[in-house]
């Protein structure tokens, strides 16, 4: 009867379509991974085709799991909660259908340009200028119907999720406009407006607030509706949610410096990078002990409730990565990690355990109270639960291992003082590191492949029952 | 225990009114790249050596071509601009970083290290973030153009631990004199100082084949600083 009401007040259809696209983009996604990192160990699944080359299909793999599948649950999530946390309707359905269109064509039309080689090659930021635009303008309708909802609210304060979504939204729009400012040259190609140092600065300004506000911040959003609402239980503590918010929003926006110790960036932007980096582990590790908490007196849940399996060990993620991540910002660590496969390590044990299971975690929260129906099966909720950590374990523990043997490779000398290693046998060194990698990429796929089957089961189970349709015509009492 | 703690002052204020939440969040986001971005802009920091003789190519009004090795860093040639063009269609910055950092190890094995100046003219920078092939800041001149045109047709037949991909397209495949006159003009809005007759120029690398420009701008990569003994190019 409750969830009734719901569908009739609250605009679900938008979100259902979200949804779904989200678990075909991790599919996606991550197969492109596991594709690319096999090319890594056995390289002639490069198959001399520009098409399935590295360099083009890399940009693809980053852009598939960071704007589809991110994107996806993002615009999901960020509907679903803004409606319910809000108790009002969102402000434009047609807006938000928008947004939904209009993200998809940019997904399709990045799967197009990228494996043909169109590219403004700055990292995260690949696609050509007329895609930016069109980001640009589906953006700030999301973010205009968001923030429009929350103006028109029903409640007297608004709640803590939609902060991290709205912090999300507002850098995320500076960032896309002044990392991606570049003169076109032609229909296809444009070159950066800066260059050099100042093009390296802004575009790792840009770098890591895409970590920083899109997949921590708005992910951050995603914790503090979906972890309290699964355990049941309010979020632990409201002053460190505002400490963590405020310190989040002021201090990750430094942190882009640390991508270029030791390079022509003048020093003090480097070390100054650094300092706030480390002073960041205060606030991250406040919030997730802030979401961890939230599970006090209810740990028990843990033994049977799946979806909070995955909540929970994100959080863990998020906390390790938050602590390595400023480790790998000092300078004496970063001299070793940089250009290694720590970084890759580092970058997947966020990506995989952080923003992937806590985004996962959410979808298996809203799927039965979206579509009027419970899961298909909540045993292959498990499954995919451990096929993901395991895979995310061993891709980690991988990278672990070849960067920093790589690190070392690189500086070591020998009895004479001349280095010990060729650069290519540090390569050669790589190779069952790569392999594993591919290995644990691919049980992580075969667990999201696990979800997309559950989750297309659900939806024919709920077309068959008309579940969607009872809860949309139901009699609710007014 | 949950704390129910109520929000006081302009906390309370923001989270009752979005506007304003979103106002004071647009500031508090503003502040590091005031700090750390701008500046850049202006700093002699951000480029300490470009008044260093040598550094930067004093041109007067001589032509590219008559640029020698060693004179400083001028604007790519239009071959060489195709080149770069390619290199960053391929997606090599991914695999190959072009910034050398000031350590024994890195000297030895790839060079001098980098100068800001040395970037200038990059839009975009090129500095990469990822070795799994090797820094090429100064490939150019370590190997013949014949080295080059075997490893980037299959680099295992001259290195056989390489995990890079195959390029025989490049072979194939030509480049547009007329395309790369629209990109040295697009370039010059952003600052590369062309000149007309740079921009003409470029009509004559019609139907040069994508190997050709490749090898170009491998070739000249790190060749244009002559660095002296003793001098200090990084504070």
């Amino acid at each position: 009867m409750e969830e009734a009401a719901a569908e009739q007040k609250y605009n679900f259809d938008v979100v259902r379509w979200f949804a779904v696209m989200t678990a075909v983009y991790l599919v996606v996604g991550a197969l492109v991974g596991v594709y690319i990192a096999s090319e890594l160990a056995w390289p002639v699944l490069n198959f001399d085709s520009p098409y399935l080359s590295f360099g083009r299909l890399r940009p693809l793999h980053t852009n598939a799991v960071i704007f589809a599948y991110g994107g996806c649950i993002l615009m999901a999530t960020a509907f679903y909660t803004v409606q319910r946390t809000c108790a009002v309707r969102l402000w434009s359905d047609k807006m938000a259908w928008f947004t939904f269109i209009g993200w998809n064509i940019i997904i399709v039309s990045a799967v197009i340009t990228l494996p043909l080689g169109i590219t403004q090659s700055k990292e995260y930021a690949e696609l050509e200028w007329p895609i930016d635009l069109a980001i640009a303008v589906v953006w700030l309708s999301f973010m205009f119907n968001f923030m429009m909802t929350i103006a028109n609210r029903k409640t007297s304060h608004i709640y803590v999720s939609n902060w991290f979504f709205m912090g999300m939204m507002i850098m995320i729009t500076i960032l896309h406009v002044v990392n991606s400012a570049a003169i076109p040259v032609g229909l296809f190609k444009s070159y950066s407006a800066y260059a050099g140092v100042q093009d390296a600065m802004i575009q790792w300004w840009w770098g890591h607030n895409a970590v920083g506000f899109y997949l921590t911040a708005g992910f951050l959003g995603i914790m503090y509706y979906f972890v309290p609402k699964q355990a049941n239980r309010p979020v632990f503590s409201y002053r460190l949610s505002v400490i963590h918010f405020w310190a989040l929003m002021f201090g990750y926006v430094w942190l882009g410096a640390h991508h270029l110790q030791y390079t022509a960036l003048p020093d003090w932007t480097g070390s100054l990078g650094a300092a706030v980096s480390i002073a960041m582990i205060i606030p991250s590790w406040g919030g997730a002990v802030n979401g961890m908490m939230t599970l006090s007196g209810a740990w028990d849940k843990l033994r049977n409730d799946y979806v909070l399996r995955f909540l929970i060990m994100s959080l863990a993620f998020y906390a390790m990565s938050t602590f390595e991540g400023p480790i790998m910002s000092i300078k004496t660590v970063n001299a070793l990690s940089h250009y290694t496969d720590w970084t890759i390590g580092h970058v997947h044990s966020g990506a995989l355990g952080w923003v992937a299971m806590v985004g996962i975690g959410a979808l298996y929260h809203m799927m039965p109270r979206i579509f009027h129906t419970p899961m298909y099966s909540q045993k292959l909720i498990n499954m995919h639960f451990w096929t993901a950590t395991i895979g995310t374990v061993i891709y980690v523990v991988a990278m672990w291992v070849s960067g920093i043997m790589q690190g070392l490779m690189w500086r070591a000398y020998d009895e004479y003082g001349t280095l010990a290693y060729t650069f290519a046998e540090s390569v050669e060194a790589m190779h069952p590191y790569y392999a594993m990698r591919a290995i644990g990429g691919g049980i992580f796929l075969l667990g999201a492949v696990i979800m997309l089957f559950n989750i297309i089961m659900t939806v024919i189970k709920a077309k068959g029952q008309g579940s969607v349709k009872a809860a949309q015509t139901a009699a609710v009492a007014a | 225990m949950s704390e129910n703690t109520q929000p006081t002052g302009l906390q309370d204020k923001a989270e009752r009114n979005v506007w304003l939440f979103a106002f004071l969040t647009f500031l508090t986001v503003s502040v590091a790249g005031i700090v750390e971005i701008v500046p850049l802009f202006y700093l002699d920091s951000a480029t300490p050596a470009k008044n260093i003789p040598g550094v930067v190519w004093d041109r007067g009004d001589k032509t590219l071509d008559e640029w020698k090795e060693g004179d400083g860093v001028r604007p790519l040639k239009p071959l060489e601009l195709a080149g770069r063009d390619i290199y960053q269609k391929e997606g090599c910055y991914l695999c190959h970083s072009q910034m050398i950092r000031p350590f024994r190890d890195e000297k030895e094995r790839y060079g001098h290290y980098s100068l800001a100046s040395e970037s200038m003219y990059d839009h975009p920078f090129q500095w990469g973030s990822k070795r799994t092939g090797p820094d090429i800041a100064r490939l150019g001149g370590k190997y013949s153009d014949e080295w080059h045109i075997a490893h980037l047709i299959a680099p295992r037949s001259v290195v056989p631990e390489s995990v890079m991909p195959n390029y025989p397209w490049f072979m194939e495949n030509t480049v547009d004199g007329e395309e790369i006159k629209a990109h040295m003009r697009g370039l010059r809005i952003v600052g590369v100082p062309y000149t007309d007759a740079d921009i003409e120029s470029a009509s004559a690398i019609t139907g040069k084949t994508e190997m050709e420009a490749m090898v170009a701008y491998l070739q000249v990569l790190g060749t244009m600083v002559k660095f002296q003994e003793g001098v200090t190019y990084r504070e």
